[in-house]
Order: C-alpha cells, then structure tokens, then sequence
C-alpha cells in the first residue's frame, strides 16, 4: 500500500468529518466531527513521515495531536455543560441570545 | 427502516470489497489496510447517519480503532498505543458523558440536509483533488522503507532531549494541566446550583 493510499483514506475521513459538522445539528456531533478531522491530519502526518524515510518528526507531531485533541476535548465538553446548564440545549442554532 | 437496511447492506458491501481490493492488489498487508481503511470510514459513515446519539458515539470507537491499525501498518506502534489509550480510553468516555446531556430527537438528523453537505463537501474535495492530482508524481518518496520496529524509545528519549522537543514537550504538559484544570472549573457546579431561591420580596425573580 503506497502514500497514495493512506492520504485518500484520510481525505475520506475529513470529508467524512466535515458533513457531520456542517450537517447534524447537535453540538456533540460537531465534536464527534472535529475528532475525525483530527484523525485525518494524524494520519497523514504518520504516513507522510513513513513514506520519507520514517523519522520521529512526523511522530512527535501526532503525539501532540493526539494531547491537543484531549485538551480540546476536555474544554469543549466543559463548554458544552455550561451551555447546556445556561439554555438548556445542545443545539448549536439555538444558543443565540445574544441576538436580542 | 427501510432505508436503514439499504445503508447497513452497502457498508457491508463496501467493507468486502474494501477487504477485497487491498487482498487482490498486496495481499495480507493490503488486506489489512482494507479492513482499517474500512472501519475507520464506515464508523464515520455510521456515525453521521445514525439517529441515536449513543450509536454514532459507539461507531466513532471503530474509527478510532481502524486509525490505531494504520499506525500499527505504518510501523508507528507507540502512536497504536497511545491512540487506544487516549482516544478510545479518554476522549470517547469524555464524549459518551456529554451524550448524557443531549436529550433523544429523532428529527435531528435530515437526509436533505446530509445530502446538501455531502454534495458540497464532495465538490471541494474534487476541487482539491483535481489541483493536487498532477503533484501527486511529483512527491519525494524515500527509496527504501524503513525497518519495522518499536520506536517508543527514540521518541521517549527526542522529547527529553534538550536539543530536541523537550520545550515543546513541557509546554504540552503544562496545556493539557491548564487545560484540565479549566474544564473542573468551567463545569463545576456553583453554590447557587444547590441552593434553593430566597423568597422574593420585591417582587423581581
């Protein structure tokens, strides 16, 4: 299996991971999207570095993908309670306040 | 429900000749690479068709899963590791903890409106793929690849080396603490939370 491959594996993914974030209209399913997202760029990263040569640049940079995505995780579900608590939903178009 | 069973019978097509594709053009490595390359776009397939909140959760797990197999493919086990460990072990639960919060809606999900992102999404992605598919040649591959081994060490020794990541490496750790740290406070609970209301006398709630 060439780059070529794991690169449309990976753009499957983030197409995959952009329908559900424009698509669905809850705020967990925009996360369930971003963590695809994040997924796909980890991917590449790890076969781009395979397919060069196989160094630890391309791993050390999933490794801190993979920590930023648990710190994103963390502060989005936060979020998502507090605005839950604040307005009783999750859906994103109905959080608007703000416009009044 | 009719619908259902004709989504779930194409996945289950696709994943055979996913399987299938990758066996017929490398044999036991391709065939591996199908059935991840299968997991991970069927749980994302699944998880923005289904209706219930919790079965997409679940499906994201083979997603997750299927990219640890393609690290374990491209020779990356440590990354396999900590993608099980975290991914699938921490963020998952995090996500399954605010499903809790959303209540059940069987009208949220629109077909037109999966249809409309599909459509325009899979324009972009003709659009990129259609700039890049000269370039794709042109890419500098190594000549050989590299040996199959465990490379924890190397990376365990890179992000302590001075020379290296360990900057990086503790700024990391002092995110995800703050970050953490954040999330208890944001969420927490307040005093008033508990409370009940003082009996109003001026008449304002």
């Amino acid at each position: 299996m060439g780059l070529g491959a794991y690169v449309g594996v990976s753009a499957a993914l983030f197409a995959l991971g952009l329908i559900c974030i424009i698509s669905r209209r809850n705020i967990l399913y925009v996360l369930f999207g971003v963590e695809m997202v994040m997924n796909a760029a980890m991917i590449n990263f790890a076969a781009f570095n395979h397919f060069n040569g196989g160094g630890l640049e391309g791993r050390v940079f999933v490794v801190f993908l993979i920590i930023l995505a648990a710190a994103e995780s963390a502060i989005a579900l936060a979020i998502v309670l507090n605005v839950f608590h604040l307005m009783k939903t999750v859906k994103p178009s109905e959080a608007d306040f703000l416009r009044e | 429900m009719n619908l259902n069973r004709v989504f779930y019978g194409a996945l289950g097509l696709a994943g055979a000749v996913a399987m299938g594709a990758g066996l017929q053009s490398a044999g036991g490595p391709g065939l591996a690479f199908g059935f991840c390359a299968y997991l991970i776009l069927g749980g994302a397939a699944v998880c923005i068709w289904e209706r219930s909140i919790v079965r997409s959760a679940f499906s994201l797990m083979a997603t997750f899963l299927g990219v640890a197999g393609l690290f374990v493919l491209l020779g990356s086990d440590f990354l396999a590791m900590a993608q099980i460990l975290i991914y699938v072990g921490g963020i998952l639960a995090l996500l399954l903890f605010g499903v809790m919060l959303s209540p059940p809606d069987n009208e949220e999900r629109s077909l037109a409106r999966v249809g409309a992102a599909t459509v325009l999404v899979g324009a972009g992605v003709a659009f990129v793929a259609a700039q890049v598919a000269g370039g794709v040649a042109g890419w500098v591959m190594a000549d050989t690849l590299p040996a199959e081994d465990s490379h924890a060490r190397a990376i365990g020794l890179a992000f302590l080396d001075p020379k290296q990541y360990v900057v990086a490496f503790e700024l990391a750790a002092y995110l995800l603490t703050v970050a953490l740290v954040a999330a208890v406070y944001i969420a927490r609970r307040r005093r008033v939370d508990y409370e009940p209301l003082p009996a109003s006398a001026g008449g304002q709630d």
